[in-house]
């Protein structure tokens, strides 16, 4: 097989090409027409969750702003940078503020720690700016509606994310910032002890809500921000709603294919 | 008519057993008096031009028996039984979904711990000559986030719970007034809020005298001025 029809010599990649190893991961060959490319996007995990093929002038960036391609990139920055900050983070009161300090003068570079709140903070607005684009044009409108509050659910994720990260650094901004927005659990109707409708659920002289048992109390396991609220938000920040907001990512960008690609101009 | 809305597993060639069917049922009124269902039909198929492919009593009992053509090949549908409904499956299946039911309930309970290594909600504060009246002690509150206050003829537990947005004041021995930090709400040795956001005065615990004669402060029970409770006899200690 080194040699072709007509008995040339055929080169490396040519014949990479040809191999078992590379035929059993690309099934498809090198696409050269409208059908070859459409096999090669759907045989492939990663590419089969985007359209096979779209309009020209849906994907002018004067249109999409690139706001939900340029979110999703940050994402996987955060979630790289994440990674690599928690070889240095310890979640306890004793060593997170310093860990903290540790991170930005002693570890080399001092910069990673850096990129993950700038890209945390960038990730807020690129999603709000995308959530304003597809409002703006009308593409919340069916066959879109689904995807719509799949994607409320995901903006309402990010701001769970970035509120959970916030309380990590453990400095006095963290910790008050905290208190004040975890006050708001308390008057949740039925399920915050100050909330409406709390004092009804009581077993005679028994409050079943009440400081000790509500949902503020979940959130941060203690009645006041402490270690236990440290460490329930550092694990939800790092593995709890990453890993729902992976799925409903997902299930976001395989729904715009479905839903017939991005809206177009009218 | 949409015979597919009865039997969705059978497509098109029952149509017309189906409309015989339905003229079969008329017919089977006027000669009910037979005894034998299948004679009827025979009699039926007889006298009808119309000739159905399937005999006519069949379909009435056991509909999704019929045999029904798809392209090439063909399916039996097999009857479902009453009985067979509380099946071994089915017990499967409610046993799995109590069981994850059972489970998300655990998982619930789960995020409430039975310990709390916390500094306790009721406590003895020591002995009420050792505050000096016009004191605010702060002593307590780094731990218990109390505030023991002793006047001319009271003493009293603030708490240290901002009533604007939760943060923790500071007493300003020397401007004679709590402080927030956050936003600047100011409240007077009293507890009552005269500057910044603050929209109520602070709120007091429970304070008694324990049986060896020291204060007892109980941090769950709470009395609020706007509600008229620092009236209450168990929110001050009368010296």
């Amino acid at each position: 097989m080194a040699k072709d029809q007509k008995g040339k010599k055929r080169g490396f990649i040519s014949r990479l090409g040809d191999s078992q190893v590379w035929k059993s991961i690309i099934r498809t060959g090198v696409p050269r027409n409208r059908r070859g490319r459409m096999f090669s996007v759907l045989n492939s995990v990663f590419l089969h969750l985007h359209p096979v093929r779209m309009p020209r002038h849906a994907v002018r960036l004067k249109y999409t702003w690139c706001a939900g391609g340029l979110s999703f990139y940050i994402f996987c920055v955060l979630t790289i940078t994440g990674i690599l900050l928690m070889f240095y983070y310890r979640p306890t009161v004793e060593y997170a503020y310093t860990d903290i300090m540790d991170l930005s003068e002693q570890v080399p570079l001092g910069i990673m720690r850096e990129i993950h709140r700038w890209a945390a903070h960038l990730m807020v607005i690129t999603v709000w700016i995308h959530m304003f684009r597809v409002f703006m044009t009308g593409s919340y409108k069916p066959p879109r509606e689904f995807n719509w509050m799949v994607g409320v659910i995901l903006l309402v994720l990010t701001l769970l994310l970035s509120f959970t990260g916030y309380l990590l650094p453990w400095d006095q901004l963290a910790i008050w910032a905290i208190t004040v927005g975890t006050n708001m659990a308390r008057a949740t109707p039925f399920l915050g002890h100050e909330g409406p409708g709390a004092a009804l659920l009581s077993i005679g002289d028994i409050n079943l809500v009440h400081a000790g048992s509500d949902v503020r109390f979940a959130l941060l396991g203690g009645r006041f921000v402490g270690e236990a609220a440290l460490l329930r938000f550092y694990v939800l920040h790092c593995i709890g709603f990453p890993f729902i907001i992976i799925i409903f990512m997902a299930i976001h960008f395989w729904r715009i294919r479905k839903d017939g690609g991005i809206t177009t101009p009218v | 008519m949409f015979p597919m809305d009865k039997h969705k597993n059978i497509p098109n060639d029952v149509n017309n057993a189906e409309e015989n069917e339905q003229i079969s049922g008329q017919t089977d009124e006027i000669s009910s008096d037979s005894a034998n269902p299948k004679m009827d039909s025979v009699d039926e198929q007889n006298l009808d031009s119309k000739k159905p492919e399937v005999p006519k009593g069949e379909p009435e009992k056991n509909p999704a028996q019929k045999r029904a053509s798809i392209g090439k090949g063909s399916i039996f549908v097999e009857p479902i039984k009453r009985r067979s409904f509380f099946s071994w499956l089915t017990l499967a299946w409610l046993a799995f979904t109590a069981a994850t039911g059972t489970f998300f309930g655990i998982m619930l309970r789960f995020m409430f711990p039975n310990v709390l290594f916390e500094p306790k909600q009721t406590f003895k504060a020591g002995y009420p000559d050792d505050y000096s009246v016009g004191d605010v002690t702060t002593s307590l509150k780094e731990k218990y986030g109390v505030w023991i206050v002793r006047s001319t003829e009271e003493i009293y537990a603030l708490s240290t719970v901002c009533t604007h947005l939760g943060c923790t004041p500071n007493w300003l021995k020397n401007e004679n007034k709590f402080k927030c930090p956050c936003h600047g709400s100011g409240f007077r040795k009293t507890g009552i809020n005269f500057e910044g956001p603050a929209p109520r005065p602070l709120e007091r615990f429970k304070i008694t005298l324990a049986n060896d004669g020291q204060i007892f402060i109980d941090k769950t029970k709470k009395y609020a001025y706007e509600k008229g409770q620092w009236s209450d006899p168990e929110s001050f200690l009368r010296v």
